[in-house]
């Protein structure tokens, strides 16, 4: 049999089996332990194999990143903010500016949309099915989502019969066809990359937005129509200012999706041709093609730092969340 | 009949009959009914397109659009999946996500159960700190952990695991436990209190508690979990590429596909199937699971 197989099943049965005989043996150490002791040991002793691999895998390994960023090549010697202005003044620049793309279009695009779709959906008896197809795509993997728009966006030369939908569309409105995925002008490489990310996400700014709006009473509503109110005054007054906070949660899963966004760019465009550059795309130039483990953590550095205020928002949002708990 | 149709039929005209009044409402919602439809549309088209160019030959492929089969159904066939799971290796591909995906999900599902639990019902000093800790950890951006641990790796109690499914299988559990224990606590810290404190009077141990109360009332929170994190680890490119990287034999579907994308060489042809079976899988969870899904990946959509 492939030992792929065997590897996998050992690690199937076993891994759990030691799991639970963990857990269990942990009650036959702490019987040993006096009164008072058992309940201020068993906590630990519960949380230990999470801290470790929490420790080990994250804490650690973003501390040694952040002191590589500050050294050469391979981490010998110590220069300072050296990497940091390297990356301000070469292709960084280039890849920030392409990120704040990502993160301002992606953000408006999926809540527009999202938000437009939630608020139309509820008028119709085929909500949930409207919901489920807008969802799909986030079934899908980036590399799938590559592959599907890839055909999407499939270019011919002018004059010859147009294969991709985009392309056939565009010739038969009269216009001549756009080499989508190889044009660096006006960042349409970018934008068109960008909109397959709103494709994949849009399902999931609905499906939050539309639970938070059927939230909302309808009472509330119908006392500002009575009053006189038209449906656009009742939802830039009423629903709007309602769905605010929710509005706010998306917002902060897309920007951290916008600064993250790595599939589609090393799929499409050969990890950043034509000006599609990002942060993490060119943190994985530096790590693999290059080896240069001093740049590729300053990068990483910047992308950490850039994912902090999310970090915060986060943690407000928690705490605010226990207190009314 | 919605509340506010009814409303403003009423304001109009109050003594039109109820059928021309139902007429009247479908066309007022005629431009909604529109919009979602040409929106729902351009949202399934892209997939659609992609299914058929699947069953098409490489000439028809590049020779005309696939919406032409639309009209004149023919040249259809099986033979690029034939291709692609014989020739082009996609079959063993597939294995090799499977292998990857279901330890990568088992693992940290399980343990994040039991930190879930001593998070939610055993006392301790720090508990809030750490639990505040854990929810910074799970937007943290995986790049700031790639070069640090394939060194860890490289030399990782004496071998070099960079290219195994062990290295993969470590860093999804890790990389899954913060957001795993973050829901599992949640949904845990939420079950009612009594049914605790009566175990205990009654002289059930924490283990006791654990494994016939919490684990069993949280078979929803764990469902959604499971799918999120098995559709996370058998989407992933980024991991793999790090800590597999070019062991070919132990890449996922995700890695072959992403160089079939890029390649106009070999195997090009047969994109659209494969790009349909690395699909599938997840599809097909998402279609059969569609509420723990939606729920799962909701609530994990802010992870790294």
């Amino acid at each position: 049999m492939d030992t792929r197989i065997i590897t996998a099943l050992e690690v199937v049965l076993v891994v759990p089996a030691v799991l639970v005989g963990y857990i269990l043996a942990t009650e036959r150490l702490i019987s040993l332990a006096h009164g008072k002791w058992r309940e201020r040991i068993r906590p630990w002793l519960w949380l230990t194999p999470a801290f470790v691999l929490l420790t080990a895998f994250l804490i650690i390994p973003t501390i040694q990143t952040i002191w590589y960023s500050f050294h050469n090549k391979d981490g010998s010697q110590w220069r300072g903010l050296d990497n940091y202005a390297w990356f301000l003044n070469g292709t960084g620049l280039e890849s920030l500016i392409n990120n704040v793309l990502w993160v301002v279009f992606l953000t408006v695009g999926t809540i527009v949309i999202g938000l437009s779709v939630a608020v139309l959906a509820d008028r119709v008896r085929y909500e949930s099915l409207a919901k489920s197809i807008l969802f799909m795509p986030m079934a899908i993997s980036g590399v799938c989502a590559a592959v599907i728009w890839k055909f999407m966006y499939w270019y011919q030369t002018p004059g010859t019969t147009q294969t991709g939908v985009v392309n056939e569309v565009i010739t038969k409105a009269g216009q001549s066809p756009i080499p989508f995925l190889v044009d660096s002008d006006y960042k349409i490489a970018t934008f068109a990359l960008i909109f397959i990310m709103i494709w994949m996400w849009t399902g999931f700014a609905t499906v939050i937005l539309s639970a938070s709006l059927k939230s909302i009473s309808p009472e509330l509503l119908e006392a500002a129509r009575v009053d006189g109110a038209n449906e656009w005054q009742v939802f830039r007054k009423i629903t709007f200012p309602l769905l605010s906070p929710t509005i706010a949660v998306v917002s902060t899963t897309m920007i951290i999706t916008g600064l993250k966004t790595f599939d589609l760019v090393y799929t499409l465009t050969a990890n950043g041709s034509y000006d599609t550059q990002t942060i993490a795309n060119e943190m994985y130039n530096q790590y693999f093609s290059f080896s240069q483990y001093g740049r590729g953590s300053a990068i990483a550095v910047v992308l950490l730092l850039a994912i902090v205020p999310v970090m915060l928002f986060n943690i407000r949002r928690f705490q605010f969340q226990e207190g009314i708990r | 009949m919605t509340v506010e149709g009814r409303a403003q039929d009423a304001k109009e005209d109050p003594n039109r009959n109820p059928a021309s009044k139902r007429v009247i409402k479908v066309l007022r919602r005629a431009p909604v009914h529109v919009a979602l439809f040409a929106l729902l549309f351009v949202w399934l088209i892209p997939t659609i397109g992609l299914f058929i160019n699947s069953f098409r030959s490489v000439d028809s492929i590049n020779s005309t659009g696939w919406w032409t089969v639309l009209t004149a159904p023919s040249g259809l066939s099986l033979d690029n999946y034939r291709q692609v799971l014989g020739q082009q290796d996609l079959g063993s591909k597939f294995l090799n996500s499977l292998y990857i995906t279901i330890p990568a999900t088992l693992i940290p599902t399980m343990i994040a159960a039991f930190t879930a639990y001593a998070f939610a019902w055993m006392k301790f000093p720090g508990r809030t700190w750490l639990f505040l800790i854990l929810v910074a950890l799970i937007v943290i951006p995986l790049q700031t952990t790639f070069i640090p641990i394939g060194r860890f790796f490289s030399n990782f109690f004496g071998t070099n695991i960079n290219g195994s499914f062990l290295a993969v299988w470590l860093a999804h559990t890790a990389y899954g436990l913060p957001f795993a224990i973050y829901l599992l606590r949640n949904f845990m810290g939420s079950l009612p209190r009594e049914i605790f404190e009566a175990a205990y009077i009654d002289g059930a141990s924490p283990v006791t508690a654990f494994f016939r109360l919490a684990l069993p009332m949280s078979v929803p929170a764990i469902a959604s979990l499971v799918i999120f994190q098995f559709v996370f680890v058998w989407n992933d490119l980024l991991v793999a590429l790090i800590f597999i990287g070019g062991n070919t034999d132990n890449q996922p579907l995700t890695q072959s596909l992403a160089s079939l994308v890029n390649s106009f060489g070999s195997g090009w042809q047969y994109l659209a199937a494969a790009g349909f079976i690395a699909m599938i899988v997840p599809l097909l969870v998402f279609l059969s699971l569609q509420r723990f899904f939606v729920r799962g990946i909701s609530a994990g959509s802010v992870k790294g």
